[in-house]
């Protein structure tokens, strides 16, 4: 008995051990978050310090993750997942970090002379590490509690700017409607619970192999959970804090909310399906079946063709282009939905290939409105008029941005899509590619408002040239290179995305 | 080769260099730009004497592949159809350049360099042998065309361009999905690629025609709407009058003289090649489009106010005997397809032209206001009524040898089987004769009534020298058009026999043994029933 127990221990120990080895890029985040809450108190004078120390932590945790071997394996007594694919996201995740970091830095509205910024730093690193623990969790109750970590951290960023209305009705209502999503998720985790006697998502798969019982209450457990997702992601028919909340927020946050925040719900997402919900005894490279009767691809498609469709038309009639790019982002969701929608191998390469020029576009949209933000003191389309003249290096960013959210060559957005369309036709949707382009259309015409008003309007307007400093302009280069050269060789980026699908699912 | 690369790059990289100079040294700006632009022209000259008019196959082609993993490829090479067009195109541009130097009065830098840019994309739509590549270079022409009409056009110039830019999107993004479904369909259950797909013009040409036909209906059609948009043809048309009535001079002349060709080049080059048995199917469909917008477009530029609107309509009426001859799918019909989308390119381009002679002296374009301007501008009338006699189609100029050829192929084509559609087209030449004469009489002739004509001077040597070139291949298309027709007709024949063969079974056309020079290489064929 006591050999027994012994050898137990060691076990334990040795699992831990191997488990908190590879578990290190986490570690350093969260070691992070305690000295920089230090350094603010030392440092409280000065604005940029913290900031840098959150650069550094982002950076040691990339090292981390790169040094650290390209394992897939359970940690932490399955309740944890280390493979390619959350591997992929993290990289995404520490991208959008340092990128979330640095638009702060150039931002007028949050480095006000009378506000401390060791709290907004800090909790951008908590919400990191909530992304980093969701796209690895393997186990329900890990899901609900990194998107807890996530959403809190959220809630307070998006209300940083506390002196300003929209800002705090904006965290307000964050937190509203985040309330009553995790509460649904977390009573349908309850049922789901209930019916299968675990957890883990594996053994849940294990248990729906098996399953023969009724099919309702599963229906509405799965359902109830995908409220959780779904708001993360801001699909439709939960997107409603979507666009108050972008608008309000500080723009840096919009836009790591816009990226960051929604690869994180389409991580746990994808890997909720693929690793509860397929037949692994079934299951080809090419197709997946799914097990039991829960129809997961007409569940998917419908919400996909919905946000697109309601993303796109609602984006149509806006005026203020932050609360336009937070309806188109309500469309993008739609798009990489349709990855999703297709169950294969092919279409969740689609949405990281997807994800990866999505963070490039809508980060450098969402930086360059914070630029002009900073000088003429609005986000409303009418006050675009002649920007292009006034400044030529952010009116062509942002055409290309633009360009490459509507997806046109030779822009990294076209990648992402053609590499979605081509998973929809592979498995013979023809119908949702179609959705799919003719959303495209709609979307140019809202995104061509921007430009036209940037280009075409205002254009003998002698208005003095805006300002900004050369570091900010180099920001600006750093996202339209990449934006512009993934464009046209993209190979590497498909490689990245290939050989990062492995999922791991337990067998 | 080397010759297609640098026709080709040579107005990229001059469309570069002119962000290098400062923008107070206008004169060098405006001369750099058509530099390039001759210097392009030149070597386009070089790829005609390079040329061989009996091969029937794509020449002086080249590959690379791009995208390994999809089969992507920079693959490029020119037929007889595109030779001619790239040629329109580096004859037009050049043209177009120089007719802007004292028309252009704001942000010349941007303008030069958007307009060599657009050049550099419609060489490359001709030229393109990868559906992929084909695709780019197509979506590239709307940036540049966006902002010519958007920043130096006239009045409703927002409205007109983005009207432009969405009816053209709505027409290409359906074209991505074809070509994405074109690719793995021949990739997957054709021929054997690596990757099962391939966007290889050449490969796909090869075996599109084995598609099954219900695939092939929706296929077509993925391709045709956004060819018809861009032709256009009737009731797709609407962009067009707004477009090039709101567009500067040169945006217009590129726009009559070489957009509109792609459209017409794409029925040909996509869709009666890759989906041979759809177009049977939907040629007697599209050749009543074609018929109805040329009566319908010749009725509503009778009763135009505007010069330039009058003519934007009458490229309705004109393209559409374009693709009627294209649907005639005969050797005269395309053949006169192709050397009618030629003289409308420079017909048309030349009335654009006039009509911006006459706006740069009034800032207006009203024909009423006008009235007696031939005592005044005696030249510019002799030049002005070629360009209108060409576009009414008088035999000894261009405009008859086309018309003639595309009326003749549709009334022998086996294919449409009525002489209705030849009989209505006819009555368009009429209709074309009573616009145009009665828009020249009423600008030209009788007495001055508007005192402002009065002053009016006549061309200068800038336009003496825009016009010249064009007159001198109006009038030799017109008398020896078989100069042209040499070129295309093999790969005209070639395509013919194939259309045949398929339908009934023989082909009628001898043609020399060729080889090919590039055989797809890495593929097996899968499945050749």
């Amino acid at each position: 008995m006591d050999s027994l127990l012994s050898l137990f221990i060691g076990q334990y120990v040795a699992d831990l051990k191997r488990s908190l080895a590879l578990f290190a890029p986490e570690l350093v985040l969260a070691t992070a978050f305690v000295l920089l809450v230090i350094v603010d108190l030392i440092f409280q004078k000065s604005k940029y310090i913290t900031g840098v120390v959150a650069l550094l932590g982002f950076a040691v945790a990339t090292i981390f993750m790169i040094v650290s071997p390209a394992n897939t394996s359970f940690g932490f007594w399955q309740m944890y997942v280390f493979d390619p694919f959350s591997n992929f996201f993290k990289y995404i995740f520490l991208i959008s970090g340092f990128a979330v970091v640095l638009i702060s830095f150039f931002s007028n509205e949050l480095n006000k002379s009378d506000r401390t910024m060791g709290e907004y730093y800090t909790l951008i690193l908590g919400m990191t590490l909530g992304m980093f623990v969701i796209s690895s969790a393997g186990n329900l109750i890990l899901i609900y509690l990194a998107l807890e970590t996530m959403s809190l951290s959220s809630y307070v960023l998006a209300g940083y700017t506390k002196e300003i209305k929209r800002a705090s009705e904006a965290s307000l209502k964050y937190v509203i409607y985040g309330a009553l999503a995790s509460g649904l998720m977390i009573y349908g985790i309850s049922i789901l619970y209930g019916l299968t006697g675990t957890l883990s998502l594996f053994q849940i798969n294990a248990f729906l192999t098996q399953y023969q019982g009724p099919v309702f209450p599963l229906v509405v457990a799965s359902l109830l959970v995908l409220v959780g997702f779904g708001y993360k992601i801001s699909a439709v028919p939960f997107h409603f804090w979507t666009p108050d909340v972008y608008e309000g927020a500080p723009v840096a946050i919009t836009a790591y909310l816009s990226v960051a925040s929604k690869a994180a719900g389409f991580a746990v997402f994808m890997r909720f399906l693929k690793a509860g919900f397929i037949d692994p005894t079934n299951a080809s490279e090419q197709v997946w079946t799914m097990v039991s009767s829960i129809d997961w691809k007409f569940i998917v498609a419908v919400l996909s063709v919905l946000s697109m469709t309601i993303g796109n038309f609602v984006a149509l009639w806006q005026t203020n282009v932050k609360r336009m790019l937070a309806y188109s982002s309500i469309a993008h969701a739609g798009y990489m939905l349709m990855g999703v929608t297709v169950m294969t191998e092919g279409g969740y390469i689609a949405v990281m290939i997807y994800f990866f020029t999505y963070l490039l576009m809508n980060f450098g949209a969402f930086y360059v409105v914070q630029l002009i933000a900073n000088e003429i003191g609005s986000e409303e389309l009418e006050d675009y008029n002649g920007l292009g003249y006034r400044s030529p290096l952010l009116g062509t960013a942002m055409a290309i941005f633009l360009v490459s959210l509507t997806g046109l060559p030779p822009t990294a957005g076209f990648v992402g899509k053609l590499y979605i369309f081509q998973a929809v036709i592979n498995s013979n949707m023809i119908w949702l590619a179609v959705v799919g382009v003719l959303n495209s259309v709609v979307s140019l015409a809202y995104y061509a408002k921007v430009f036209r008003n940037m280009w075409l309007r205002g254009v003998d307007s002698n208005s003095a040239p805006l300002k900004y400093s050369i570091y900010a302009q180099l920001l600006v280069y750093a996202f339209v290179i990449p934006t512009l050269y993934y464009g046209i060789f993209w190979t590497p980026l498909v490689f990245w995305a290939k050989s990062s699908v492995m999922m791991f699912i337990g067998k | 080769m080397t010759e297609l690369f640098l026709t080709l790059l040579i107005p990229l990289i001059g469309s570069f260099a002119l962000l290098f100079i400062k923008k107070e040294q206008m004169q060098l700006i405006k001369y750099v730009a058509f530099g390039f632009s001759v210097i392009s022209f030149i070597f386009s000259i070089a790829l005609l004497l390079k040329f061989h008019s009996d091969n029937p196959n794509f020449q002086l082609t080249y590959e690379k592949v791009w995208i390994p993993s999809l089969d992507i490829g920079f693959r490029v090479g020119i037929d007889g159809m595109s030779l001619l067009l790239v040629l329109l195109t580096t004859f037009i541009s050049p043209i177009a350049i120089y007719s802007s130097f004292d028309a252009i009065k704001k942000r010349e830098k941007s303008y030069y360099a958007l307009l060599l840019l657009l050049q550099f994309a419609m060489t490359g739509v001709f030229i393109s042998l990868d559906l992929f590549l084909f695709y780019i270079f197509w979506e590239l022409i709307l940036i540049p065309m966006y902002f010519l009409i958007g920043i130096w056009g006239g009045k409703d110039r927002i409205y007109a361009t983005v009207k432009f830019f969405l009816f053209t999107m709505f027409g290409s993004l359906p074209m991505l999905v074809g070509i994405i479904w074109l690719g793995q369909f021949i990739g997957t259950h054709l021929v054997h690629v690596p990757n099962g797909f391939t966007t290889n013009y050449e490969l796909i040409r090869q075996y599109s025609h084995f598609i099954p036909i219900e695939y092939q209906k929706l296929l077509f059609w993925a391709f045709a709407i956004s060819f018809l948009i861009k032709v256009p043809v009737f009731p797709l048309h609407t962009w067009l009058p707004d477009a090039h009535t709101e567009a500067p001079t040169a945006g217009s002349v590129i726009l009559a003289g070489v957009l509109l060709k792609m459209g017409t080049y794409g029925l040909i080059r996509f869709n009666l090649e890759l989906f041979p048995q759809a177009s049977f199917l939907y040629t007697s469909l599209i050749s009543w489009l074609a018929v109805f917008g040329i009566v319908y477009g010749a009725l509503v530029a009778m009763v135009q106010s505007d010069v330039k609107r009058l003519v934007a309509y009458s490229s309705v009426s004109h393209l559409g005997f374009v693709v009627l001859g294209i649907f005639s799918m005969t050797v005269e019909g395309i053949q006169g397809g192709i050397i009618q989308m030629v003289n409308h390119g420079l017909s048309t381009g030349m009335l654009f032209l006039c009509v911006g002679v006459l706006y740069e002296r009034r800032h207006t374009r009203e024909i009423e206001e006008f009235g007696g301007i031939a005592r005044i501008m005696p030249a510019f009338t002799v030049f002005l009524g070629i360009a209108m006699l060409a576009s009414v189609g008088l035999p000894g100029l261009n405009g008859f040898v086309g018309e003639f050829l595309t009326l003749l192929g549709a009334f022998k084509s086996p294919f449409l089987g009525s002489i209705w559609f030849t009989v209505i087209a006819a009555t368009g030449v009429i209709f074309a004769a009573v616009y145009l004469l009665w828009m020249f009489r009423r600008v030209m002739f009788g007495t001055i009534t508007n005192p402002a004509n009065r002053g009016l001077k006549d061309i200068n040597k800038r336009e003496w020298a825009t016009f010249l070139p064009i007159v001198l291949f109006i009038v030799w298309i017109g008398v020896y058009p078989s100069t042209f027709l040499k070129l295309s007709e093999n790969s005209t024949k070639k395509l013919v026999n194939k259309l045949e063969r398929i339908k009934f079974g023989k082909e009628r056309y001898e043609l020399p043994v060729i080889p090919e020079i590039s055989k797809p290489n890495n593929t097996n064929i899968k499945n050749n029933q």
